[in-house]
């Protein structure tokens, strides 16, 4: 089997299960600045994933591609710890506030500068925004086969990959040929932990924007060690036709956003007989809880 | 996401008292090997920034893994198939989840692949396997075993096993105890025979109580020297387990950690190499092998201890009673708070103990480079005194208080805790066996009580008091109190020149002396960090008055009770018949 190159797609996400009271502006933006931040959990999945292939099919290379702000070299960083060989940051001020169709342009810059590639893998959706769009709309820009929701890489071969997806109803095989894009399913395998040598290896792995912040002592080993500083791509440096990028190339506009707070209302008791059944079966499927 | 790492502070603690400095700047060899390994720390605080983010990854293994498992692993527990050693499936996944992330051989140099850790942080690594599950702890403890053919094997040895330790993940174990041969060790009778045809050493013969005994990697204590019946004709093996010539007949049932297999080998015609001289096995390999072992058992019991107290608090905060959570009743909180107290004084004796150890250990290490400066040489015998009698210490003093606090735990679980359906009644079980091996109770008092004889422990308790700032000064008297009627009553006990009455009260002496060293280590924590100031003044209260009634016993004691205490000659025989 011959090596494969695997991009693996990471959004640093603000820490959803840990939310406070000002985690949210009054004009309905997220505060990020007040929110800690983590690896986006199916993306984790993602990078399993393909740890795996690489475990699987000697000398493959995964490379972890995130977009984000300054902060965002973090999810770099832990890529490194566990196991991915490169990491590439796309950060620029302009790429700010993309939806997800801004957000897949860019990524396919991106994607198309590491070009050749053999497979794309992406968590299903992000924690903050669920709209799990990204991937296919990259997969759609990219002209290449996708296959959303795998649980697990079932074979490997030449010319295709056979994954496993994990539907609402059962699972399902199929088969693509290379170059493709998958998206993971949280059911997939959790992440490998990270791993004591690579934490030690890469801890110091800054992009070039940390550098310019950082102490002599970090500056010259970067120089010794050139592998430690995490490469990141401006519009620039991916071509970006600055219509297409950030707030002007996201057609999506926020118009409100409220906070719904669902209250219990009084409870109904209802006997075991047919008739409450009946009712309440049919009560349930006019409210489309149920059908 | 939990992590038994960053939500016990006391580990940072710890790894940032003074001598560390010294400990780490030996073990990097001055961090000159940054020029040949990526991953070797540029200087001191790289190097415990590493040790914390290493920490973290083992805290995030035994909170998410390990933890989760100890359960099924307790119910499932191994079995022999094949004549060969199955684990239980957590079991399996707990090592695996610590070899993947490389945490397999921490301590051996990075010529071996190993990390190159010191002692301090591997114990710290060791505790919190321990607090997920304490029979876990032993399989990856035997690590250890790595450490003695780093000191002792040759060239050759060292590099044909101990880079199986990180690479693959190969486990090993300490093959020395036999049906006849417990805590007796010199009467171990399984053959060593040279066979002059094959060029290699042939091991005969069956052990028994094996922790870990199908291992990949196994140390045998064997005898070599056929007619002696001693100690000195006793030498060290490696057995491989690839060669296939030991067979699990037996795999014990046990009252707790029953994750960890404890087998009985039967070895036929096993090839092994030896390790060191031959006739030194027992006399100087296995006392190493087995101080370490100490060591390991002492942060398992700590581990033990401080699992059973926050199971108790978690327990004690829920339960309500009498219309209030039983905490707020004083016969409670008042356990709860001496188990906290008693695990913070623990966990001071252990590090303090794991940083003589590791001085020691690494001016050894250094010396394998370069000769020692005499001021170093004379340091290195200090603090293998030190090691000497603080690591029986820490493995008797742990060990008992692991029990004790299991044991209150269990009892602010009231009925329920005596049901499977908390996790206290697993601990409690596991909390037993950690009195008795590698050196029961009994025998870490007759190698501790050489630091009451030689006066270690006297002096460094004086060290300790020179310490003590002014602030504390009520504290300091009664550790000084306590000190003088230590002093008074050993001194008594030692001009007898009795030895069985020093045989007889030595538990008391050590433990004495126990109480007060680790009364004024927490004195001295309460110095670098205040939050231990409560622990140190509600422990210096405790144990004074503990002392002082070993005190009343030993000096009210005498000796002619000694004969009474005597079973008499007839009456045990007539028991026997």
């Amino acid at each position: 089997m011959r090596p494969l190159k695997i991009i693996v797609l990471a959004k640093q996400v603000p820490d959803t299960r840990n939310v406070g009271p000002d985690a949210m502006k009054p004009d309905g933006t997220v505060n990020r600045g007040k929110l800690s931040t983590i690896f986006n959990p199916d993306d984790l999945h993602a990078l399993e994933l393909a740890l795996n292939i690489k475990d699987r099919v000697a000398g493959s290379e995964v490379i972890v591609l995130t977009m984000g702000p300054k902060r965002a070299a973090d999810i770099i960083r832990e890529g490194y710890y566990r196991g991915a060989d490169n990491g590439i940051m796309i950060s620029d001020k302009r790429f700010g506030g993309a939806d997800t169709l801004a957000t897949s342009y860019t990524l396919v810059k991106g994607i198309n500068k590491l070009a050749p590639f053999d497979l794309i893998l992406g968590g299903r959706q992000a924690i903050d925004g669920d709209t799990a769009q990204v991937g296919p709309q990259c997969a759609d820009k990219l002209k290449i086969p996708q296959v959303t929701y795998v649980e697990e890489i079932l074979e490997i071969r030449d010319k295709e990959i056979i994954a496993k997806r994990r539907l609402e109803k059962g699972v399902e095989t199929v088969s693509s040929t290379f170059p493709c894009l998958m998206t993971v399913h949280g059911s997939s395998p959790d992440c490998r932990s990270r791993h004591a040598k690579k934490v030690m290896k890469y801890k110091y792995a800054r992009t070039e924007t940390e550098l310019r912040s950082a102490d002599e002592m970090l500056i010259s080993l970067h120089q010794k060690r050139p592998h430690l500083t995490i490469p990141e791509w401006s519009v620039e440096d991916i071509n970006a036709d600055m219509d297409k990028i950030g707030l002007s190339g996201s057609p999506t506009k926020v118009k409100s956003v409220e906070s719904v707070v669902l209250t219990s209302s009084e409870a109904k008791i209802l006997s075991d007989s047919d008739v409450d059944i009946e009712n309440m079966i049919k009560e349930l499927i006019e409210h489309h809880t149920i059908g | 996401m939990d992590n038994f790492f960053t939500d016990t502070p006391d580990f940072k603690f710890h790894l940032e008292h003074p001598i560390v400095k010294k400990i780490v700047k030996l073990k990097e060899r001055n961090f000159t090997e940054s020029e040949m390994y990526d991953y070797a720390p540029l200087n001191h605080e790289d190097a415990i920034d590493t040790y914390e983010k290493i920490l973290e990854i083992v805290g995030d293994i035994c909170a998410n893994t390990i933890s989760s498992n100890a359960e099924s692993v307790d119910v499932e527990g191994p079995h022999i198939e094949n004549n060969e050693v199955v684990y239980a499936k957590g079991t399996t996944a707990d090592y695996k989840a610590l070899y993947d992330a490389g945490l397999i051989g921490m301590s051996l140099p990075r010529k071996y692949d190993g990390l190159n850790f010191p002692l301090l942080p591997y114990v710290m690594a060791a505790e919190m396997v321990a607090r997920a599950d304490a029979g876990f702890a032993n399989i990856w403890g035997l690590q250890d075993c790595a450490e003695t053919i780093y000191e002792f094997g040759s060239e050759e040895q060292k590099e044909k096993y101990l880079p199986r330790f990180n690479r693959d993940g190969a486990t090993a174990a300490m093959v020395l105890t036999e049906p006849d041969a417990g805590s007796d060790l010199q009467s171990v009778k399984l053959k060593a025979t040279f066979d002059e045809k094959e060029n290699t050493w042939k091991l005969n013969g069956v052990k028994r109580f094996i922790t870990n005994g199908d291992a990949d990697i196994s140390l045998v204590l064997a005898r070599s020297e056929e007619g002696t019946t001693d100690a000195r004709g006793l030498s060290m093996f490696i057995y491989d387990r690839n060669d296939h010539a030991v067979e699990v007949r037996h795999l014990e049932k046990k009252l707790g950690i029953k994750g960890s297999p404890t087998c009985e080998l039967v070895f036929k015609d096993a090839p092994a190499e030896l390790v060191g001289k031959e006739r030194f096995g027992l006399i100087k390999y296995v006392m190493a092998l087995m101080n370490s072992a100490r060591l390991g058992v002492g942060a398992q019991s700590v581990g033990i201890a401080d699992a059973a107290y926050r199971e108790a608090l978690k327990y004690a905060e829920e339960r309500a009673q009498f219309g209030k959570v039983i905490v707020k009743f004083p016969a409670v909180y008042e356990m709860i708070t001496n188990m906290k107290i008693r695990i913070d004084a623990l966990r001071s004796l252990l590090y303090e103990t794991t940083r003589f150890v590791d001085i020691s250990k690494v001016y050894e290490d250094v010396m394998n480079d370069r000769p020692l400066e005499k001021e170093e040489r004379m340091e290195m015998k200090h603090y293998m005194k030190l090691s000497n009698v603080f690591t029986p210490l820490i493995k008797l003093t742990a060990s008992e208080a692991c029990n004790k606090i299991a044991y209150d735990s269990l009892q602010i679980h009231g009925g329920t805790g005596f049901m499977q359906d908390f996790p206290i009644e697993r601990i409690y079980r596991d909390a037993r066996i950690t009195s008795i091996y590698e050196g029961t109770t009994q025998l870490q008092a007759v190698a501790a009580i050489k630091g009451v004889t030689t006066s270690v422990f006297l002096e460094q308790i004086r060290s300790y008091d020179a310490e003590v700032s002014e602030e504390n000064q009520i504290l300091k008297e009664k550790l000084q109190e306590m000190t003088s009627k230590y002093e008074e009553t050993s001194t008594k006990v030692i001009e007898t020149h009795n030895q069985e009455l020093l045989d007889f009260h030595s538990r008391r002496l050590v433990e004495m002396a126990g109480n007060i060293i680790m009364g004024y280590l927490l004195v001295l924590n309460a110095q670098r960090d205040e939050k231990f100031s409560k622990s140190a003044k509600l422990y210096v209260n405790l144990v004074s008055s503990e002392n002082n009634e070993m005190y009343d016993y030993i000096n009210n004691f005498e000796i002619e009770n000694l004969e009474l205490y005597k079973l008499e000659e007839e009456k045990v025989l007539e028991e026997q018949l």
